[in-house]
C-alpha cells in the first residue's frame, strides 16, 4: 500500500489535504422526523399470556394436541357418551373370547370376552385421574419447596437440595415396587394410593425447575423495586417472583402429566399399580399379554390410546415452551 | 474551489473506493411479513479511511455493516442495491467467495467482549484458528506477535490463558487482535468499546487507531456515540430508521448539521453538551431549549438542609475462598458526603468502584458494615420495621435496565398503582386518578395504563419507572444508571423530564452513573469514586473545570469528543 493512501491524519492536520468528501444531506421529506419515543397505540394491549395465546392459536402442534387432550378429557369425564356397552367383567361373555370385530363391537373382544372398545373408553378415566392429580400434587409440593429453597437460599436451600437429591436418586419404579409392598398400601390399592406414591417420587423434578426459575427472577430489578416500595419479602415472592416463574413450571408439568400416565400404566402392568378390579389401560395391556400371539388386538388398542394421550401432553408442553420462551419476551 | 483542491481531486480520481455501498435495501422476513430494515443506504470507504456509522438502536447501522461482510441473519437478505468491495459486487456473492474475503480482506471486531470469545478455548488457539483459516503461518511465535501488536503485554504467556482470566479490556484487545490478525484491508468494528469503562475505551480506541494507521487498514466504525464517531472518524454517516440521513466529513457534520435529525443528535449528545440541563420552560420542548446558556436558572431549594448524610460508610463483603476460609473484599471504604435537599448529587465511577453498593445501602437494601446513613436527621440503621416502611415511602429507586425494572406480568396501571396499594393510600377511584396524573407528569398518554411493559420502548419503560417512583411523593430518588441503557435522544428526553420534575416537586436526586458527560448535564455536586474510595468531591463546575485528582482528570479526558470544537451556536460559554 502506498503512503499516499494513508490519510489517517485527522481534522487538525492541515499538511495533507483531506480527501474530498461531499456533505450529503437526505431530503427531509423522504426521511421524515418522528416524535422521539412515541407510544404506539394502534394495537390492542396484550399481556404476556395474551401474546402467548396469540402465538399458540396459530401453531398446528398446539391445535392438534389441544384437540386430542380435549377428546381424552371428555372421554374420561363422560365415558357413557362414547360407549353404551358395559365393559365390566360381569357383562363379559366368555363365548366371545378373543373374537374379532363384530357389529357394535368395532375392536373385537378380550380373552375374557369383554368389548375392547368399551374397555379402552372406560379405562381412560383412571389413567387421566392418576396423571392429573399426581401433577397437581407434584406442583404443590415441588412448587412450594422449590420456591422456598430458591427464594430464601442459604441453609434452607442446602437442606432442601439434599432431600431433593435423595428422592431424585431413587428410581421411580423401584421405589414404587418397594412402597407398594408396605402393609398399608398392599391391602388398600386405589387410584389415590397410586397418586400418593407417584407424588412422593415425582416432586423433586418440579422442585428443581421451580428453584431455578425463582433464582433467575428473584434478583430482577422489579423485585428490588417492589421491596424498596415497602412490599414484604414474602409478598414480593407471591406477587412478583412466582407469577414470573410459572412459564417453565407449566411446561414441565404438562410434559410430566404424560409421563405420570405412563408410570401408572407401567405399575399396573407390573401388577403393583391399580388393582385388576379397576379398569385402566395398564391393567388391560397386562391382561392381554397372555394372548399376545394369538390375538394381539386387545393389547394394541389400549396401547394406542395410551400413546396418543401421552404424546398429546408432550406435544402440548413443547408448544407451550415455544410460546412462553423467555427469550422471545424481549423481542 | 482552489487549484490545489482540483489537483487533489485529480489525484484521487484514479483511486477506487475500498467499500462502496449503493442504494442498499435489506429486508427481513418475519412472522409479520417482510420488514425493511435498511433503505437507500449508501456510503463510501476509501482505502485507509475511517468511516463511522452513527445511529440509535434499530436504525439499521449494524445490519448495513453485517451485510458488507455477508453475515446477515438467516431471515435477512439484500433486497436491492450493490455492495462493492474493491470494485467487486459482493451483495449476493456465494458463501465460498465470502469465506475467502472474510478475515484476510474484511475483518470484524464484534461488540460484546464477554460473549464473543469461546470460553473453552485458550486465547492463543482462537487467534491461531483465524490465522489457519486464512492460510497464514500459525506457530506460537506468530500468535504471540499478533497479540502483542494488539497491545497485550506478555503475549506469549497470555496466549495460554482462557478468556475468563482476561478483563473486559484485555478481551477486547484479543478480539481486535483476531480481527486484524490477517491484516485485512477493511475492519468492521461494531460498537467495539460500548461495554467498557471510559478510560479503557480510550486506550483501546487509541490503540486501534495506531494499528490501523500502521497497517493502512480502512475502518468502518459503528457507534451510537456521535462524540466518539466525530473524534475517531474522517467521515460520519448518520442513519435514522434504516436510511442514511446525512453524511460528510466528521467535523463539518458536527459543526454544521443540516438534517433535522442530525441537529437533534448533536444537540442531545451528552459528551458534546457543555452545560447543565435546565428544567425545560415548556412541556414538550425537545431539543432547542435543552442547553441553556448559563447556571443562573439552577433551582434554589427552599430549605437547604442536608436531607442525606453519609458518614464513614463501609461495606465489606466476605468472599469464599476454599474450605471455611473467606477473604474480605471492601466494596465501599470509609466514604462521607452530604446531599442537600432539592439538589442532584452524582456518584461517578467505573465498574467495580462501589457506587451501586452505596446506592443499595442508601435504599436500605444492604446493611452497612460500619458507618451511618442519616436521612432527614434519623440514622436509618436504627429504624424498626414500621419506621422502615415509612422510610420506603420517602426514598425511591429508579434502576438502569428498563427491561428488568418492570414486572412483565403487571400492566402499567398495576405497576404504578402497586406502591399506592402497598401503602394503603386512597380507594380504587382515587388511586386510578393518581395513576393518570402520574402518567401525565412523565408525558405518557393515559391510554398507556392498559399496556404491558413488553409493548413499550426502553425510554417509555423508564418513564413508567419514574412514575412508579413518584407515586408515593418521595423526597429522595436514587437513580442507579437510570439513563445509561437509553439512546441519546431518549436519554436527553428522560434527563429533561427528571430536571423538570425536580424543579416542580423539589426532589433530591442521588444519581449513580459511569458517564461523566451525563453528570455534567444534570448534577449540582459530584462524588468521584475509585475502588471503593471517594477520591474527589465538589460542585460539578469545579470538578469539571479544575479536577484535583489524576483519576478524575483521566476520566474527564476519556469522554469521547470532549476535546472537539463545538459548533459556535452550541458553544455558548
Amino acid at each position: 500500500m502506498t503512503p499516499d493512501y494513508t490519510t489517517t491524519a485527522r481534522h487538525a492536520d492541515s499538511r495533507r489535504p483531506a480527501r474530498r468528501t461531499e456533505h450529503f444531506v437526505a431530503d427531509v421529506s423522504e426521511t421524515p422526523l418522528q416524535v422521539t419515543d412515541r407510544v404506539k397505540d394502534e394495537a390492542a394491549p396484550l399481556s404476556l399470556w395474551g401474546e402467548a395465546w396469540k402465538n399458540l392459536r396459530k401453531q398446528p402442534l398446539f391445535l392438534i394436541s389441544a384437540f386430542l387432550i380435549l377428546v381424552v378429557v371428555a372421554v374420561s369425564v363422560f365415558p357413557g357418551m362414547f360407549s353404551q356397552i358395559d365393559p365390566t367383567s360381569e357383562a363379559c361373555q366368555l363365548a366371545n373370547s378373543d373374537a374379532g370385530p363384530a357389529a357394535g363391537h368395532p375392536l373385537g373382544f378380550t380373552q375374557q370376552g369383554c368389548d375392547v372398545y368399551a374397555r379402552v373408553i372406560f379405562g381412560t378415566r383412571s389413567s387421566v385421574t392418576v396423571g392429573l392429580f399426581t401433577t397437581i400434587g407434584v406442583l404443590l409440593i415441588g412448587g412450594i419447596l422449590g420456591a422456598v429453597a430458591g427464594y430464601y437460599g442459604g441453609w434452607i436451600d442446602s437442606v432442601l437440595a439434599r432431600i431433593n437429591d435423595i428422592f431424585f436418586a431413587l428410581p421411580l419404579i423401584l421405589g414404587a415396587i418397594v412402597m407398594m409392598q408396605l402393609p398399608m398400601f398392599r391391602t388398600n390399592k386405589t387410584v389415590w394410593t397410586l397418586v400418593l406414591i407417584l407424588v412422593i417420587f415425582g416432586w423433586p423434578q418440579i422442585a428443581r425447575i421451580t428453584r431455578g426459575a425463582v433464582i433467575e427472577v428473584r434478583n430482577a430489578d422489579f423485585v428490588t423495586a417492589a421491596r424498596s416500595l415497602g412490599v414484604s419479602k414474602f409478598g414480593a415472592l407471591m406477587r412478583h417472583v412466582m407469577p414470573n416463574s410459572l412459564a417453565p413450571i407449566i411446561v414441565v408439568a404438562t410434559i410430566s402429566l404424560g409421563t405420570f400416565i405412563v408410570a401408572e400404566s407401567t405399575l399396573s402392568f407390573l401388577g403393583i399399580g391399580l388393582p385388576p378390579s379397576v379398569m385402566s389401560w395398564g391393567n388391560d395391556i397386562q391382561a392381554a399379554q397372555a394372548s399376545l400371539r394369538s390375538n394381539p388386538m386387545p393389547l394394541l388398542y389400549p396401547a394406542i390410546a395410551l400413546s396418543i394421550t401421552v404424546l398429546s401432553f408432550i406435544m402440548l408442553g413443547d408448544a407451550l415452551r415455544d410460546a412462553l420462551d423467555p427469550k422471545a419476551r424481549k423481542r | 474551489m482552489s487549484a490545489s483542491v482540483d489537483f487533489q481531486e485529480a489525484e484521487y480520481a484514479t483511486e477506487r473506493p475500498l467499500l462502496e455501498i449503493k442504494d442498499l435495501a435489506i429486508g427481513f422476513t418475519t412472522s409479520n411479513g417482510e420488514v425493511n430494515a435498511v433503505r437507500n443506504a449508501h456510503l463510501t470507504v476509501m482505502p485507509g479511511e475511517t468511516v463511522a456509522i452513527v445511529g440509535e438502536s434499530g436504525s439499521g447501522k449494524s445490519t448495513t455493516a453485517l451485510a458488507a461482510i455477508g453475515l446477515l441473519p438467516g431471515n435477512g437478505r439484500v433486497a436491492a442495491g450493490q455492495i462493492l468491495f474493491d470494485g467487486e459486487d459482493i451483495s449476493n456473492a456465494s458463501e465460498k467467495r465470502m469465506i475467502e474475503l472474510r478475515g484476510n480482506s474484511i475483518g470484524m471486531v464484534p461488540q460484546d467482549p464477554m460473549s464473543n470469545l469461546n470460553p473453552v478455548w485458550k486465547i492463543g488457539d482462537q487467534v491461531r484458528e483465524t490465522l489457519k483459516a486464512n492460510g497464514l503461518p500459525s506457530g506460537p511465535d506468530d500468535v504471540a506477535k499478533v497479540l502483542s501488536q494488539a497491545g497485550l503485554p506478555d503475549a506469549g504467556s497470555r496466549a495460554k490463558q482462557y478468556p475468563h482470566e482476561f478483563s473486559g479490556g484485555m478481551r477486547q484487545r484479543a478480539l481486535i487482535a483476531i480481527g486484524l490478525a490477517c491484516q485485512p484491508r477493511l475492519l468492521i468494528a461494531d460498537e467495539p468499546t460500548s461495554a467498557l469503562d471510559v478510560t479503557v475505551q480510550r486506550q483501546i480506541l487509541d490503540h486501534l487507531d495506531k494499528m490501523t494507521t500502521e497497517l493502512g487498514t480502512a475502518v468502518l466504525l459503528i457507534t451510537h456515540d456521535l462524540g466518539l464517531a466525530a473524534e475517531r472518524a474522517d467521515q460520519v454517516v448518520v442513519m435514522y430508521r434504516g436510511q442514511v440521513v446525512e453524511s460528510g466529513p466528521s467535523l463539518e457534520l458536527l459543526q454544521n448539521p443540516q438534517h433535522p435529525y442530525t441537529q437533534r443528535l448533536v444537540a442531545s449528545a451528552p459528551s458534546l453538551a457543555s452545560r447543565r440541563i435546565q428544567a425545560a420552560k415548556e412541556l414538550g420542548v425537545e431539543t432547542d431549549d435543552m442547553l441553556a446558556p448559563s447556571e443562573t436558572g439552577v433551582v434554589e431549594p427552599a430549605k437547604s438542609d442536608d436531607v442525606l448524610q453519609i458518614q464513614n460508610l463501609r461495606k465489606v463483603f466476605k468472599l469464599r475462598s476454599g474450605l471455611g476460609k473467606s477473604t474480605d473484599f471492601t466494596a465501599v471504604d470509609d466514604i462521607s458526603f452530604n446531599v442537600k435537599r432539592g439538589t442532584t448529587t452524582a456518584i461517578v465511577g467505573e465498574s467495580g468502584s462501589g457506587k451501586s453498593t452505596v446506592a443499595q445501602m442508601v435504599l436500605n437494601l444492604l446493611t452497612p458494615t460500619s458507618g451511618k446513613i442519616i436521612f432527614d436527621g434519623v440514622d436509618t440503621s436504627t429504624l424498626n420495621s414500621k419506621e422502615l416502611f415509612a422510610f420506603r415511602r420517602r426514598v425511591q429507586p429508579i434502576f438502569q435496565d428498563p427491561y428488568g425494572s418492570l414486572d412483565p406480568m403487571y400492566n402499567i396501571f398495576r405497576t404504578i398503582e402497586e406502591p399506592l396499594r402497598t401503602h394503603k393510600i386512597g380507594d380504587k377511584a382515587s388511586r386510578e386518578k393518581k395513576v393518570r396524573e402520574l402518567l401525565d407528569q412523565v408525558a405518557l398518554p393515559q391510554s398507556t395504563m392498559q399496556r404491558y411493559p413488553n409493548e413499550l420502548s426502553g425510554g417509555q419503560r423508564q418513564r413508567v419507572a419514574i412514575a412508579r417512583a413518584l407515586a408515593l411523593d418521595p423526597e429522595v430518588i436514587i437513580c442507579d444508571e437510570a439513563v445509561s441503557a437509553l439512546d441519546v435522544l431518549v436519554q436527553a428526553q428522560v434527563l429533561n423530564l427528571l430536571a423538570e420534575l425536580q424543579s416542580r416537586l423539589g426532589l433530591t436526586y442521588l444519581f449513580i452513573t459511569h458517564d461523566l458527560a451525563v453528570v455534567r448535564q444534570i448534577a449540582d455536586r459530584v462524588c468521584v469514586m475509585e475502588k471503593g474510595k471517594l477520591v474527589e468531591t465538589g460542585s460539578t463546575d469545579d470538578v469539571f473545570e479544575s479536577p484535583q485528582q489524576d483519576y478524575t482528570r483521566a476520566l474527564l479526558n476519556a469522554i469521547p469528543g470532549a476535546g472537539l470544537m463545538l459548533p459556535p451556536e452550541m458553544d455558548v460559554a
